[in-house]
Formats: structure tokens, C-alpha cells, sequence
């Protein structure tokens, strides 16, 4: 290698960070990881860069970015966890948007078990009825609201078990351990229909909407790949995929 | 500030779980000892190495299997369903099973030290005094071991309050049935109530270190007399 390719390698190592196909680092709520995938995938073939996805419960990743985890986007399971990081200052200023609008379901790994009308819910022919418990997942809260809609939650409180989150109360569903549970429509949801199993869409008027925020945190700032990841959250094609998994999208802003 | 009433609830169900599973793993788990010190048979390895098991698996394996072992289409669930006992998972019994599997080697290997370190010479003294073997078991065997049995008490105990990730998988956070104190903890983690886990966990710090310093200079001043105590 002559002294010119050495000075061009070294002039490449040189140029910002902003102008090659960059990484982020992105922490997605668990009820999202489904979906997430799917938009890395097409985020890296319309733009390059590449995202980099852990999943997990919000309040752990709460309390990790709050002490220095090095995230630059969080895509949270509610709105609570990224207007708290606002306050922390650890959110770059104006970059909170809800980028997904949960729907609830009440799902059985039976077939026969739910109707339409979820008349199981009255007739009380279950012993176990799982949900995410309501102190840490809006998805439980969601789920005790619909109960306090439809005038079962005194009836039915003796009967409830609680996942920490909306995968936990999926899989004590799904492995019979309760006949029935509320969980998230994008956990059961393919394709316009229920995956398995049977299951009530929960109508969105029951309970107040899940809306689930993201927020530019402030070790993304400088970072080209984690705008463009919150630019294409935003786009026709994300929404389409957002919506393909039993989401619903918000209305457009501005 | 301090412990809302929610956390004593908690406390005393981990008290009771603990206190539960402590006595029945004793009762399990000394044959399972005793076994193991006068056996030659080729099974010794793998029975050694089934009771150690818990020692090496995450929480998330055992709670996973026991979740789905207990459940109404697994083997457990099916015997108790049989039963008329309907299924373990979100039940207190079901806290109980899963504790003594996951706290198992923490008993049964204290008091199979200490059965081992008595060597052969007090046993063939008995016999040469015509005792039996129960009377050798119970007059001989058990009172030198007794350093043993109080390592194997207290680390069932203290092993059982420190469960978590079992208890999270199987539990199904129910106050006063299934929520123990670690549950009650990561609730308050969780909820970003810090205020209030720093008072559990804090309690939780001071246990573990008062437990395991009680038990650090029992055991000294067991070797200094010579027995040994296991850990």
C-alpha cells in the first residue's frame, strides 16, 4: 500500500459520523418487538443505517437511561415514562410523539371459550383470568377499565392473576394455566384475524387509549441514524406495519 | 415513611413460605443426604448432580419448566388435577413445590458435608454397641452432624426469601398468596417508586448480611472444635 491509499483510509476514518450509514441504539417496549423488527429491517434498506433493538419492560429501561444506559431512542410502552425522562432532561426537547395506539384483546388458547360477545366474561366459566399487572402496564390498567366498563371487576377480582407485563400474562395464558387473559391485540393478531385460539377484540371506547410515546434521548442527539429512525416511524410505510400487527396509528400531526 | 401494609403483607407471606419450605426440606432432604453418604452405587453421580441442579440453572429455566410441568396439560398438573387438587401455578402450595426444588441443594449439600466428614469410625463404634441402624442414625449420626442441619436451616431459609425470578414466573402476583417481598420489591422498581423499594430492599440487604455473619462465625467455632459444618 502506496502513501496516497494510506492517506485516503485515513481521511475516510476522518469524516463525521453523519455521513456514513450509521447505528442506533433503540430500547422498544416488549409489546413492540414484534412489529420493531419488521420496521428495522425496512428502516436499514430505505436508509442505510442500521438499528440495533433491546427489548424489554419501560420501567427498566426507565430506570437504566436515567443512569447512563446508552440508548439514543425509546420507544416506550406508555407516555408516562417518556414525559418523567423530559423532566430528568435525558429527552431531547420536542421529540415526544405517540408513535402507536395499543388495542386490547381477550384471548383463550381455547377455541371454543370467547364469543363475540366475550359472554364467558358473565358467566364466570373460568377460574383464572390473566392480565399485565395495572400498577406497571397500560395494558393492565387498560384491562381493569374494561372490566369497570362492563360492571365485572368486583366480581372477577377474585379470579385474577397478574404477569409483570403483557408477554407474562400472554404466556400464562397460552400455556392453560388461565383459561382466559387480556393481552395485547398485537400478540394474537395476524393478518386481520386471530392467530390461534380464540379471542374478543376489546371495543376502544372500554378503556382510555394506550397511547405509547417515543422520545429522542439526549446520547442520540448527535446522531444522524437515530433522527432518521424517528423520521421513518412516522412514515406511510412504517404505519402500514404498525397497523398490519393490531395497532392503530395517530392521526397525522401538522 | 416505612413499610405500607401491603409490605407486611408481603413479609409475612415470605416468612411463611420460607418457614414451610425450611422444615419440609429438612425432612426431604436429610434422607436424600444420608443416601448419598452411604451409598456406592453407580447412581450416586447423577443423583448428586440433579440435587445440585438448581445451583446452575437460571430462574427463567426452572420457572418455565415448573410453569409449564404444573399447568393443566404438563405431568404435575395432570397428577394434581387428578387429585381434585386443580393446578399449583398462582397458588401458595405452588410457591411451596417450586421453592423446595430451587432451595434443595442448598440443604441437602450442608448435611451431606457434615454426614461425610463423621468418616466411618463412629458408625462401626455403634455397631460394635450393638446399635441399629436407626438408633445409630438418630443417636450418632444426628447430633454430630448438627452443625450441618443448622447451615442446611438457615440457608433454606434465607435462600427461599432471596427467590425471585421462580416465584415471578409461577406466581401471578397475588397479595397475601403469592406475593413475596422480592415481587413486592421489583413492583415498586417497576413503578419508579423508588422511595418505597429502598425500604424493602434495604431490609433485605441487612437479612442477608445479618444471616449469613450469624452463620459464618457458627461455623468457626464448629471447625475450631473440629466438626465441620458444610459451608
Amino acid at each position: 500500500m502506496n502513501v496516497k491509499h494510506w492517506t485516503t483510509c485515513a481521511l475516510l476514518l476522518l469524516l463525521p459520523a453523519s455521513l456514513q450509514a450509521g447505528e442506533v441504539s433503540v430500547a422498544v417496549a416488549a409489546n413492540f418487538s414484534a412489529p420493531m423488527k419488521v420496521i428495522a429491517e425496512q428502516f436499514q434498506v430505505a436508509t442505510g443505517h442500521r438499528a440495533i433493538l433491546s427489548f424489554g419492560s419501560s420501567g427498566k429501561f426507565y430506570a437504566q437511561i436515567k443512569n447512563g444506559a446508552p440508548y439514543q431512542v425509546f420507544l416506550s410502552a406508555d407516555q408516562a415514562k417518556p414525559q418523567a425522562l423530559a423532566n430528568d432532561g435525558m429527552v431531547v426537547s420536542g421529540s415526544r410523539f405517540t408513535y402507536a395506539l395499543g388495542a386490547l384483546a381477550l384471548w383463550s388458547a381455547d377455541k371454543n371459550l370467547i364469543d363475540e360477545s366475550a359472554a364467558v366474561l358473565k358467566t364466570g366459566n373460568f377460574r383464572k383470568l390473566a392480565i399485565a399487572n395495572p400498577r406497571l402496564a397500560p395494558y393492565g390498567n387498560a384491562a381493569l377499565e374494561t372490566l369497570d366498563a362492563l360492571g365485572l371487576r368486583t366480581a372477577l377480582s377474585a379470579s385474577l392473576v397478574r404477569g409483570e407485563n403483557i408477554a407474562q400474562a400472554y404466556q400464562f395464558v397460552g400455556s392453560g394455566n388461565a383459561e382466559l387473559g387480556f393481552v395485547a391485540l398485537s400478540q394474537v393478531w395476524q393478518d386481520g384475524e386471530i392467530r390461534q385460539g380464540s379471542g374478543w377484540k376489546v371495543p376502544g371506547d372500554l378503556h382510555s387509549p394506550i397511547r405509547q410515546d417515543a422520545v429522542l434521548l439526549l446520547k442520540g442527539r448527535r446522531s444522524a441514524a437515530a433522527g432518521a429512525l424517528l423520521a421513518f416511524l412516522k412514515s406511510e410505510q412504517a404505519r402500514d406495519v404498525i397497523k398490519r400487527f393490531g395497532y392503530r396509528t395517530p392521526e397525522r400531526q401538522g | 415513611m416505612g413499610f405500607s401494609d401491603a409490605d407486611l403483607t408481603a413479609i409475612w407471606l415470605t416468612v411463611k413460605l420460607a418457614s414451610v419450605v425450611t422444615i419440609l426440606l429438612l425432612i426431604i432432604g436429610t434422607p436424600i443426604a444420608w443416601w448419598l453418604t452411604r451409598t456406592r452405587s453407580k447412581w450416586k453421580g447423577p443423583v448428586n448432580a440433579v440435587v445440585a441442579l438448581p445451583l446452575i440453572l437460571p430462574p427463567s429455566v426452572l420457572g418455565f419448566y415448573l410453569l409449564v410441568a404444573m399447568g393443566p396439560n404438563g405431568p404435575l398438573g395432570a397428577l394434581t388435577q387428578s387429585l381434585g387438587l386443580g393446578t399449583l401455578p398462582f397458588t401458595f402450595a405452588g410457591l411451596v413445590v417450586a421453592s423446595i426444588i430451587y432451595s434443595l441443594p442448598f440443604v441437602v449439600q450442608p448435611i451431606h458435608n457434615a454426614m461425610e466428614a463423621l468418616g466411618r469410625q463412629p458408625l462401626e463404634v455403634a455397631a460394635t454397641l450393638r446399635a441399629g441402624p436407626w438408633d445409630t442414625f438418630f443417636h450418632v449420626v444426628l447430633p454430630l452432624a448438627k452443625p450441618g442441619f443448622i447451615s442446611a436451616a438457615v440457608l433454606g431459609f434465607a435462600h427461599t426469601v432471596g427467590e425471585f425470578g421462580v416465584v415471578l414466573m409461577i406466581g401471578g402476583n397475588i397479595p397475601g398468596e403469592t406475593k413475596v417481598i422480592s415481587e413486592q420489591i421489583y413492583d415498586h422498581d417497576e413503578a419508579l417508586d423508588y422511595a418505597q423499594a429502598h425500604w424493602l430492599a434495604g431490609a433485605m440487604v441487612v437479612f442477608a448480611f445479618v444471616v449469613l455473619a450469624v452463620l459464618y462465625s457458627f461455623n468457626r467455632r464448629g471447625s475450631q472444635t473440629g466438626v465441620v459444618g458444610g459451608y
